[in-house]
């Protein structure tokens, strides 16, 4: 007999394709159900609306990663080649951080009115750092990388990245009961209703 | 019924993106098969040759760092030869994976989904092509960290001004955010084939890169947001980085170069130059590994139309250039292009150029010819090398006559200049082999997600949800099944 102490992750249910599990998150989302995850091998198109889930914050990030990439090849490129900083504006100190050599070509100014030959790198700029943000905000904001979680020790569900859409509703939710909510997922119509455990 | 079947207008059919109504583990077993079995023999016939001439450009490169940047054929006039002519080759290649990822799926084009993988395999792989020539054109090579604008002991900072600077920036960001945009859409697949493994190293890995995806909707949520902003992000860019290319020339007062059509022109010729490239790879690819019924005659027709659409722009350029040569009444500017097209040296490339990029498309007008696989091969084949003519008439025969006859020259290209070059198609296949060989070639996810009875209301029309029988009342070629019930 294994002593390994064992905690409850969630009841796990499975559905037969889109349009159960679809019908199925509306039911569990009007119980009133806030811990819990459909896993499906695609986007389901609407499902936030079936679970009820809020918008994505992710857009408000990547604009302001953008924002600072704009501003960074800004600074970068006026602090390098003009005399804005030190003259125009009289921050002696920025030329003392940063030493430069200043070299006139092409016979461009080198005051601010140079800007629209900054354009192309505050454009690259604003796009680079947008889509890094857009990345490392992604992964933030689904707590991945994370190798393990107690689902992986389904068998059943390791079809969900094939032809498998399950619903899982985790033990932490202030709603979930041994027996009410397993009666709501097979309400629901969920099939092969299984108990969740995780090893600890 | 049958009264209103005659009044509704007409709609055409939809052809279906995927044939034969494939289910969800059909389309997870075919694509991940490709990588779980043993490779064809094909794939070694042609990976072998691949490694090998990726050698050849190594020793190639080697051999230019160790002899000096003469071992090239450019000198005085002609300063920028074929090393820019391939830089502007490969990146445009590139252009054709990001139009498919970014643009036509913010245009919802949803037979997208069979070739963005691996049209964004390629630009990934056809960027580091480009990469190398512009890194080794600098001559020093070790002095290549130059470019990035990091404080020196010399206290010399990047010219911000110059468009080659403006390249490295619009280069490096299109490399790094495209790598982004392909790994992000593997993520999901990666799971599957994590999934599919027996437990062993290619599951460790699988599962690295996989970062543990679940699948759950709360992660498609945001998954999804994240993969729309970069298709919003990707579109101006890839928009910008050919502009940005063109830029090189444009701002130059060479005349031949000195135009304000580049940028335009530049960016339609690189969706066009790379669209072509998709196919090249895809026809076979989709013909060798038995992918008929996710990549369809359909798919190949879009793209087909996206080739001719393409190639007129690029046609419409070319006689723009010709007709503003002549009306704009600078004589060096119609001197450039008597030169290029009528009496200069490299006439033949000029005649190359016009007849596969703007002629040879032409046969896309009829469908029978977009159907055909060997007619679309053999177009391909024809922008292929158009497209490369394009940038060598641009670039190396305009500097043979520019300016005064005194700086006239001529140009021919070395063995180091050619093997180099194809050096970097072995190069790319190498890659493009490797992709095939550990990575799924189509998105299995995205796939699935465009089949009918993906859709959460299929159902809303009854137990079997929309049938082909249901849209009969809209098309007269059906036999009308009411009637009988």
């Amino acid at each position: 007999m294994s002593t390994t102490l064992k905690r409850v992750h969630g009841y796990l249910a499975e559905f037969d394709n889109v349009q159960d599990l679809y019908h199925a998150a509306e039911h569990v989302r009007d119980a009133g159900y806030s811990r819990w995850d459909v896993h499906t091998p695609f986007p389901v198109h609407g499902m936030d609306t079936a679970m009820g889930n809020p918008r994505s914050i992710l857009p408000k990030l990547v604009f302001c990663g953008g924002i600072t990439g704009t501003t960074v090849a800004f600074i970068l490129q006026t602090v390098t080649q003009t005399n804005f900083w030190g003259q125009t504006l009289g921050l002696k100190f920025v030329e003392d951080i940063v030493e430069t050599y200043p070299t006139v070509v092409q016979a461009k100014p080198i005051d601010i009115w140079t800007l629209p030959a900054f354009f192309p790198v505050m454009f690259e700029l604003t796009i680079l750092f947008s889509a890094f943000t857009t990345l490392f905000g992604l992964l933030a904001l689904m707590g991945l990388p994370r190798w393990n979680h107690p689902l992986f020790t389904s068998k059943r569900f390791a079809k969900f990245s094939d032809d498998g859409f399950f619903v899982c509703i985790e033990a932490r939710d202030p709603k979930f009961s041994q027996d009410g909510t397993k009666a709501l997922l097979e309400k629901a119509g969920g099939k092969n209703v299984e108990l969740v455990e995780d090893e600890i | 019924m049958e009264a209103s079947a005659s009044n509704t207008p007409r709609i055409l059919e939809r052809e279906p993106l995927v044939l034969n109504n494939r289910s969800y583990s059909w389309i997870t077993n075919r694509i991940c098969g490709i990588v779980e079995n043993k490779q064809p023999a094909l794939w070694w016939i042609l990976f072998i040759p691949s490694v090998l001439l990726s050698g050849v450009m190594a020793f190639c490169f080697v051999y230019l760092i160790s002899t000096g940047v003469g071992v090239w054929g450019q000198k005085q006039p002609v300063a920028w030869a074929w090393d820019i002519t391939n830089f502007v080759f490969w990146i445009g290649i590139g252009h054709a994976g990001t139009l498919i990822s970014a643009i036509l799926f913010l245009t919802r084009q949803k037979w997208r989904t069979s070739v963005n993988r691996a049209a964004e395999a390629m630009t990934i792989f056809a960027v580091m092509c480009a990469g190398l020539f512009p890194a080794f054109h600098v001559g020093r090579v070790w002095m290549v960290w130059f470019l990035a604008p990091i404080p020196n002991a010399n206290a010399i900072w990047q010219n911000f001004k110059s468009p080659l600077l403006w390249d490295v920036f619009a280069v490096s960001t299109y490399f790094s955010v495209s790598a982004v945009f392909w790994y992000l859409g593997l993520v999901p697949d990666l799971a599957t084939l994590r999934d599919r493994c027996r437990p062993g190293l290619k599951k460790f890995f699988y599962g690295l890169f996989a970062i543990g995806w679940r699948g759950g909707n709360r992660h498609w949520s945001h998954y999804e947001t994240a993969y729309m902003l970069l298709a919003a992000l990707s579109t101006p860019l890839v928009l910008s980085v050919h502009s940005v290319v063109s830029f090189d020339f444009a701002t130059s007062i060479v005349p031949g170069w000195h135009t304000t059509i580049f940028p335009p022109y530049f960016v339609a010729g690189a969706i066009f130059g790379g669209f072509a490239m998709v196919l090249t790879l895809m026809i076979p690819v989709r013909r060798i590994y038995g992918l008929d019924d996710l990549l369809t005659p359909k798919h190949v027709d879009n793209m087909a139309k996206i080739i001719l659409l393409t190639g007129t722009i690029v046609g419409y350029a070319y006689c723009m250039e010709l007709f503003m040569a002549y009306y704009s009444a600078n004589p060096y500017e119609a001197a450039a292009f008597t030169l290029r097209g009528l009496t200069g040296p490299s006439t033949w490339a000029y005649a190359l150029m016009f007849s596969f990029n703007v002629f040879a498309p032409q046969l896309f007008w009829y469908r029978p010819f977009r159907h055909n696989m060997v007619v679309v091969m053999f177009v391909c084949m024809c922008v292929n090398m158009g497209m490369w003519y394009e940038r060598y008439v641009i670039i190396a025969t305009t500097l043979e006559r520019h300016m005064t006859p005194g700086s006239w020259g001529e140009y021919s290209a070395t063995w180091v200049d050619q093997w180099t070059f194809i050096g970097t198609f072995g190069f790319f296949m190498m890659l493009f082999l490797l992709f095939l060989r550990f990575l799924p070639v189509i998105a299995i996810g995205e796939v699935k997600g465009v089949l009918p009875q993906s859709d959460p209301h299929f159902d809303d029309r009854g137990e079997k949800g929309i049938q082909e029988e249901d849209l009969m009342l809209y098309a007269d070629r059906h036999v009308p099944k009411a009637a009988s019930a």
